[in-house]
């Protein structure tokens, strides 16, 4: 059998939670539902969560991926919590600053200073 | 001029969201043996998993009996590809600015925007339900400015 590579890794570190996608691509319904069934269960978790979404593997990601951050951000923001990401590449980045999601969400360039000040 | 249908290779693909994916990769390996920049590649990998996910998702209406024709053409200096549905079409010019007021925060609606966006040329036939996609070879030596100096001239 293969194995199943999870979509994503889930690490708790201080007062954040730090959930790094674990493909290079995101493209289709599929992966995007796989991604909301393993996060929004990491926030409803905890109580204002303090969350990290990490790019670092993510070289490629369709428009349907900014669909799934808003609903993230959504129910983050809904539960009195903290959304920032980070390790975003330089085209991806790109797609978020054409369509201005980079003004809704905070990215930072690291983890570390993702992580900072929470 | 962007041709109504760009001659080269034409493909039937089932209508799934995965059935794109080996003629994708095909098309960016030819990209890449072109000497096309990794950043006209990506752009022409979005323009097209854009392209084929709306073709499958709102012009198929995700109906598996239905099938997208991918045109492609590749040249040293331009690669044009058109995507075909099934679909009844709509009209592109009624589609929002996913970045204008409200807009911003829904879910949906940034395909198209960013296919606009990220290659030189976008036509959509009068039906609605094709659209030709053209990204220029900004390393090509003949082009002198790249793609966006192309873009402005035509």
């Amino acid at each position: 059998m293969v194995p199943i590579k999870p979509a994503v890794s889930v690490q708790y570190s201080g007062k954040a939670t730090v959930v790094t996608f674990t493909n290079e691509k995101i493209l289709e319904e599929k992966d995007i539902r796989t991604l909301q069934d393993s996060i929004m269960p990491v926030i409803e978790q905890s109580e204002q969560i303090n969350l990290v979404l990490d790019f670092q593997n993510v070289k490629f990601l369709s428009s349907a991926v900014l669909g799934l951050l808003l609903r993230i951000s959504k129910k983050v923001y809904e539960r009195d919590g903290q959304l920032r990401l980070c390790n975003i590449n330089r085209k991806i980045f790109e797609i978020f600053r054409i369509t201005r999601l980079n003004k809704i969400f905070d990215i930072f360039d690291d983890l570390e200073s993702a992580m900072a000040g929470f | 001029m962007l041709s109504k249908t760009p001659k080269g290779t034409s493909i039937v693909l089932k209508s799934r969201f995965s059935a794109v994916e080996a003629v994708c990769k095909r098309i960016l390996t030819a990209l890449e043996a072109e000497n096309y920049s990794k950043d006209d590649v990506f752009a022409v990998h979005l323009g097209l998993e854009e392209a084929f996910l709306n073709a499958v998702k709102h012009g198929n209406k995700c109906k598996p009996d239905k099938k997208v024709i991918v045109n492609y053409s590749i040249s040293p200096k331009r690669v044009e590809i058109s995507v075909t549905d099934e679909g009844k079409g709509f009209n592109p010019h009624n589609v929002p600015d996913p970045r204008e007021g409200d807009n911003i925060f829904k879910i949906g609606g940034r395909g198209l925007f960013l296919i606009r966006a990220f290659m030189d040329k976008v036509k959509f036939n009068n039906t609605g339900n094709s659209i030709a996609m053209v990204k220029y070879n900004s390393n090509d030596l003949q082009g002198h400015c790249g793609s966006k100096a192309k873009k402005n001239h035509e």
